[in-house]
């Protein structure tokens, strides 16, 4: 997280290792699901991960942040610390929902991270409300949600897409458009291209952009934040991206025509950072392939160390009185 | 609206508005949000005046009831305290997700991270001529749903004194109004301390049969033991106030001396709350019974416009007079 929005852009070894941390923790989760250490099925973002790390430099602490089912990197992005993401999906005792979150619907409070959302599309309006929040608050502060392309499709976004337009709120949009709906193209499921032409009907500039290139991300999700910071209304930010694993973890894929991943693989943002460092800084990216291995398996033990809820605290906390 | 009616009887929507203006003055956070609220001034006149008084605070929202429900949310784990008026109960079935999947979970599932005080304020039940869209009794459904108070006042005293404390709980609450009742009038003390949500009230004491009932038929069932007196039957009557939490202990107490349990509301019978009081009672209370406990409630039948058909499907004092009196009469065969 930074303050304000003229920092320079990060180096490309930092994003590598921003987005790296993410799809080891992704990958990890798999090997833990695989030995039974975490149950129950998972929405993973291998691939996506430049989106959150770029849109998420922009942020203040003071910034409210929503997500989705497949929100791990937003999570992360966020500054939620890994072991405590781990032992959540663990179903431990973490100190972000003492378990009771899971993959699919954690959130961390004093992280400004209003969670995740197991229903598409049900965190737009909430995400509206702390932006309506945050203009009465009159800080500054902005509210942002990502949701995925076939949100795009439930009422309730349009609803609260409109609401937030007609009263200007601070609100900012970030569509991770992987060209899936979950399992159907997203083609297949909306007459109009590219998607961000919806946020016309409702009077809220946005933009198409990379999705898979962290800085042009954090443009423009620079830019959106700046107008709703300054008080010009929400923006609508699509970011183009593809998903390296399926819908959830048991999405054998059958639908994806073959050979579309191992080509998505010679331009996810981990590919495209390899390039670019050449061998000038190659050495740096394999130093932090295995810090970030490091970081990833100590906050695994870590984790480990949490221990399982008690069961008599199950019944506790439906209501504060 | 001026404020020295503070034991003079007002309506029933007057004392919301009274409600509503308290919260306002208690809580530099809470906030008002609704269709029509603000400038037309709430379209059964809960929140007139108010946008005049309190400017932005009270907000007139897009015909969305998922979106400003979910703002509200929103706004509410980031500090608010914001009230949201639902025209209609009706209305409330296009805001579900919120309602249901959103609301109630938040303050469990992020283990207290987060709170929601949240008053969802709407309306119910029949009034002649009300269509089927806009006259269902759906109090069961909240109910069913942890995580969420529900309340259902039937006086003006109460319409002020539960409104009060919902909006002063740090839990999601819904108060359940009766738009029938909106012209009724009543005493109302504006200064009472607030109470904590939930606790059933006796209405009239009794001794052969205990009614318990909820919103306008309190009313209907105190007519009905009314008429029970002038034929020698001591009928108590409860008014149970909230459906969430319930206050069994009252209604335990009153069986205790009774024996017998008639349970009344406007729903529709099947799987309507009496159906929860009449297994708690089975389950819990069974030896203090002397028969079967009865329900009174509208047929699993939608409402139909015309007031000859609707009058015909209605519970009233009558109908719930005749059960009780089969209740008393009931024995083994």
């Amino acid at each position: 997280m930074q303050n304000g929005r003229k920092m320079d852009a990060p180096s490309l070894p930092e994003t590598y290792r921003s987005i790296l941390t993410i799809r080891r923790f992704e990958e990890h989760l798999l090997a833990l699901h695989q030995e039974g250490l975490i149950q129950g099925s998972m929405h993973l973002c291998n691939g996506q991960e430049a989106i959150p790390v770029g849109a998420c430099r922009e942020l203040r602490a003071d910034d409210a942040l929503t997500a989705t089912y497949r929100g791990h990197g937003w999570a992360i992005a966020r500054g939620l610390p890994l072991p405590d993401l781990f032992a959540e999906l663990m179903g431990r005792a973490s100190p972000l929902c003492g378990g009771r979150g899971g993959s699919a619907y954690l959130c961390g409070a004093q992280y400004g991270f209003l969670g995740e959302n197991s229903i598409v599309g049900a965190g737009v309006p909430i995400a509206v409300g702390a932006a309506l929040a945050a203009r009465r608050d009159g800080a500054g502060a902005v509210s942002l949600v990502s949701i995925g392309d076939g949100a795009l499709n439930q009422g309730t976004v349009g609803e609260a897409l409109n609401f937030a337009a007609v009263l200007a709120l601070p609100f900012v949009v970030v569509v991770e458009n992987n060209i899936y709906s979950e399992m159907t193209p997203i083609k297949e499921m909306v007459a109009i291209d590219p998607l961000a032409q919806r946020a016309s009907g409702f009077g809220i500039p946005s933009v198409t952009v990379d999705g898979n290139d962290a800085a042009v991300v954090q443009a423009a999700v620079a830019e959106a934040v700046a107008r709703a910071r300054g008080g010009g209304g929400p923006t609508l930010v699509e970011a183009m991206t593809e998903r390296l694993v399926g819908h959830y973890t048991g999405d054998a894929q059958q639908y994806r025509p073959a050979g579309e991943v191992e080509e998505a693989k010679t331009r996810e943002p981990l590919t495209r950072l390899r390039a670019a460092a050449g061998q000038e800084l190659g050495a740096e990216l394999a130093a932090i392939d295995k810090e970030v291995e490091a970081t990833i398996e100590g906050a695994v033990q870590e984790a480990m160390r949490y221990p399982r809820p008690d069961p008599a605290g199950a019944s506790l906390g439906v209501y504060v009185e | 609206m001026s404020s020295n009616a503070a034991t003079g009887e007002i309506t029933y929507i007057r004392a919301v508005n009274e409600g509503l203006r308290w919260a306002l003055r208690e809580y530099p956070k809470a906030l008002i949000l609704g269709e029509d609220v603000a400038l037309p001034n709430g379209p059964f006149g809960a929140t007139r005046g108010l946008h005049g008084e309190f400017g932005d605070r009270v907000i007139d929202t897009p015909i969305t009831e998922s979106a400003f429900v979910g703002a509200a949310i929103g706004a509410a784990m980031r500090g608010y305290r914001p009230i949201v008026e639902i025209m209609f109960m009706d209305f409330t079935q296009v805001a579900m997700d919120q309602l249901v999947n959103q609301l109630p979970n938040i303050h469990y599932v992020s283990n207290g991270g987060f709170r929601v005080p949240l008053t969802i304020r709407t309306q119910q039940g029949r009034t002649p001529g009300s269509c089927a869209q806009h006259s269902q009794s759906l109090e069961a459904i909240f109910a069913h749903v942890p995580g969420i108070r529900v309340g259902l006042p039937s006086t003006p005293q109460d319409a002020y004194d539960m409104l009060r404390s919902a909006i002063a709980s740090d839990d999601p609450a819904m108060i359940i109004e009766s738009r029938a009742l909106y012209a009724s009038r009543g005493p109302v003390e504006l200064d009472r301390p607030v109470d904590p949500i939930g606790g059933a009230r006796l209405r009239r004491p009794g001794e052969d049969v205990t009614i318990v009932s909820w919103s306008r038929m309190v009313g209907e069932a105190e007519a009905a033991a009314q008429r029970l007196e002038a034929e020698g039957i001591s009928a108590a009557v409860i008014d149970l106030r909230w459906v969430s939490p319930v206050d069994h202990d009252t209604i335990a107490e009153s069986l205790e001396r009774t024996g017998r349990l008639v349970i009344a509301h406007e729903a529709n019978r099947t799987a309507g709350f009496g159906a929860e009081l009449a297994a708690w009672a089975t389950e819990e209370r069974f030896w203090d019974l002397d028969g079967p406990v009865a329900r009174v409630g509208a047929p699993d039948i939608r409402m139909p416009a015309a007031v000859t058909l609707q009058e015909a499907l209605l519970p009233t004092a009558e109908s719930i007079a005749e059960t009780v009196r089969a209740t008393l009469n009931a024995a083994p065969a």
